[in-house]
């Protein structure tokens, strides 16, 4: 299955790029109606920046860890501790 | 039937508006056209593989909860009742999750189970499994027509298009990526919805408390509306049920806060679906306590937008037409949002609708083919004949879900009824799991009879209070009642039969009952699951904590 950062990502970016344009040229009725906040434009920063991080995210990490722990007893040792009755 | 003539509600969307919608709904066909590739086993279609990380099944598991009808009626009980609806997050949902992550997981992913009925079965009895998948699959197809059914009479009034073309464009949108891709795809453009959803509450939020002048602005406002000083507190009233809940601490915290909810969360398949796709026990563990802390926040989005309709729409409140409660979202869109985010904010609802409809038909596809088909009807069959089971029954599930919905714009109040209906199937299921859990010596058959007769103690409860023969002062009032009698009626009956039937031995209830046999709680442990905030207890804890503490301003 591929990673779900680029769906995000991308559909993010291009709902950003394109509420940060229509923002820029709002006619004043638009922000008027919006009590005078320009809200296309925060918005579609916001959700550039949101999509930009997820490609980002991907971009440097591009696999979640698929590595199995090494040892089981280490790997039982913090988990186990809370909740006894489920021992190994 | 509803008034179908042209409402006040209609949005006008223009371009934009109309690319942004458009762009979505291509974007979820296209997951599900990419998540068809990576279904070969009836496993990958059912449960995603149990391949996925904790943030996705975390995510999916808020957004199955958030849908359409929850996003409105929360807005709408947060314009009615004021910061009371708090309780419905924040008592009504988060200890649940964090007692699903911390103590159920183990015993739900742990023992492999694919479903929660199949937990039932190996824990009881083939009576005790089937009469639960029977109704829960019963009770998704009918909630799944609600859900469509609202859809369609918010597309109606927003957009304007006809109710049947509605109701057939979003079932034919949501059959066809969970046919193509199953719960991967249903998972995926859960994920998407969730972030999409928030981005289409934020501008009506934001817009929303600048009308009324920030929050101090909002706060006198509320004063001075109809719900008074009252509509700013949460516990302070609750000595008695003179609130506008008109509920009390007790009914607050055992009724909303523990039966209503942990039956909600702790046992509802759709929900806890997803928790059981995630890669490892750590990453099922993880589920709902990641979802815990959209959860916590979520108010902030569907609380203030109430709490600004209140008092910046003239007669809002009316028992019909576009000035209901329910519509105060909507209301503020149409009245507040320019063209752009308005766009946003329509696929954000529409996103909301297809997210609760998904969650319930990839729920009943899963009891329909393992707990229903393969268990009773075609045993032994290879994986690839249930695999198109699931297919098919996808579908029919759909196709009745349409029947449903039509049937409730038939009888607009169905919905209602249906709704706190099926909500009584599940405190007796979370008495008898609970019990189950904890005590060992709990039989079989206490299980099946202490399910039918709980069940149909709350059912009889509802129906007197329909009858007008019981009062409870409110429908909130019923559900506490009736889901507290159903409750304690199978721990009465569970006890009672147990003492005249054999239980089950220690080697059939290994890793189903607390204490008993080995539950593998590292199964599978990634090298990252082990980082210190990763640790199940912390998360759990400060969500707790959390949960708490943000009640002291709303005090």
């Amino acid at each position: 299955m591929f990673d779900l950062r680029w769906l995000i990502g991308g559909l993010f970016t291009v709902y950003g790029v394109l509420l940060t344009v229509v923002g820029m040229f709002d006619p004043p009725g638009q922000v008027a109606k919006a009590q005078g906040v320009r809200i296309n434009l925060w918005v579609g920063l916001g959700m550039l920046v949101l999509g930009l991080l997820f490609l980002l995210w991907r971009l440097l990490s591009p696999d979640q860890p698929e590595r199995p722990a090494g040892v089981p007893e280490q790997a039982t040792s913090r988990d186990e501790e809370p909740v006894a009755a489920y021992r190994d | 039937m509803r008034e179908l003539a042209e409402s006040s509600l209609r949005l006008h969307l223009g371009a934009v508006d109309d690319v942004i919608v458009l762009l979505y709904f291509v974007t979820v066909l296209g997951v599900g056209l990419v998540a068809r590739r990576a279904v070969r086993t009836s496993n990958d279609f059912f449960l995603s593989g149990r391949a996925l990380p904790a943030w996705v099944t975390g995510l999916a598991f808020v957004s199955a909860n958030l849908g359409a009808i929850e996003m409105l009626g929360m807005a709408a009980n947060g314009a009615q009742y004021g910061a009371m609806t708090l309780h419905y997050y924040w008592v009504g949902a988060i200890p649940a999750m964090v007692f699903l992550g911390l103590v159920m997981m183990p015993f739900y992913y742990g023992s492999q189970v694919r479903s929660v009925p199949e937990y039932l079965r190996r824990r009881f009895n083939d009576q005790a499994h089937l009469f639960n998948a029977i109704t829960f699959a019963v009770a998704q197809l009918l909630i799944a027509g609600i859900n469509l059914f609202a859809l369609a009479l918010v597309v109606h009034d927003l957009l304007g298009w006809p109710l049947w073309t509605a109701i057939l464009v979003a079932a034919a949108v949501v059959l066809a990526y969970i046919t193509l891709g199953g719960l991967s795809s249903a998972i995926y453009n859960e994920v998407l919805q969730f972030f999409v959803i928030l981005a289409g509450l934020l501008p009506v939020t934001i817009v929303g408390l600048v009308r009324v002048g920030g929050i101090n602005g909002l706060a006198e406002k509320v004063r001075q509306s109809s719900l008074g000083d009252a509509g700013l507190h949460t516990w302070s009233g609750t000595a008695s049920s003179g609130n506008p809940l008109a509920a009390n601490w007790f009914g607050i915290i055992f009724g909303l806060g523990f039966v209503l909810s942990f039956g909600y969360w702790t046992t509802n398949f759709a929900e806890v679906q997803r928790a059981l796709s995630a890669r490892n026990m750590s990453a099922a563990r993880r589920t709902p306590l990641i979802a815990a802390y959209p959860k916590l926040l979520i108010p902030v989005l569907t609380v203030i937008p109430g709490l600004v309709a209140l008092v910046t729409i003239h007669g809002l409140g009316a028992k019909t037409g576009d000035l209901q409660y329910n519509n105060a979202i909507p209301l503020l869109m149409r009245d507040l949002l320019p063209n752009g985010v308005l766009g946003i904010a329509v696929t954000g609802l529409l996103a909301a609708f297809m997210a609760g409809m998904a969650a319930n038909i990839s729920g009943f596809n899963t009891v329909f083919t393992y707990d229903i088909w393969q268990a009773y009807l075609a045993k032994n069959r290879p994986d690839g004949y249930y695999l198109s089971v699931g297919r098919v029954a996808t579908v029919l599930g759909v196709a009745i879900g349409i029947g449903t919905a039509f049937l409730a714009a038939g009888y607009n109040n169905i919905m209602n009824y249906l709704q706190a209906l099926f909500s009584l199937f599940n405190a007796p299921l979370f008495a008898a799991f609970i019990i189950a859990l904890f005590w060992k010596r709990m039989t079989a058959w206490a299980g099946f009879w202490g399910l039918l007769s709980g069940t149909a103690a709350a059912l009889t409860v509802y129906g007197l209070y329909l009858a007008k023969v019981l009062h409870f002062g409110s429908d909130l009032g019923e559900s506490f009642w009736g889901a507290g009698i159903g409750f304690v009626v199978v721990g009465v009956v569970a006890a009672l039969v147990t003492a005249v039937t054999r239980p089950k031995s220690d080697e059939e209830l290994s890793g189903l009952v607390w204490g008993v046999g080995r539950t593998r709680i590292s199964a599978g442990v990634l090298a990252g699951d082990r980082a210190w905030y990763r640790n199940p207890w912390l998360l759990g804890g400060v969500a707790m904590t959390l949960a708490i503490v943000l009640y002291v301003p709303f005090w």
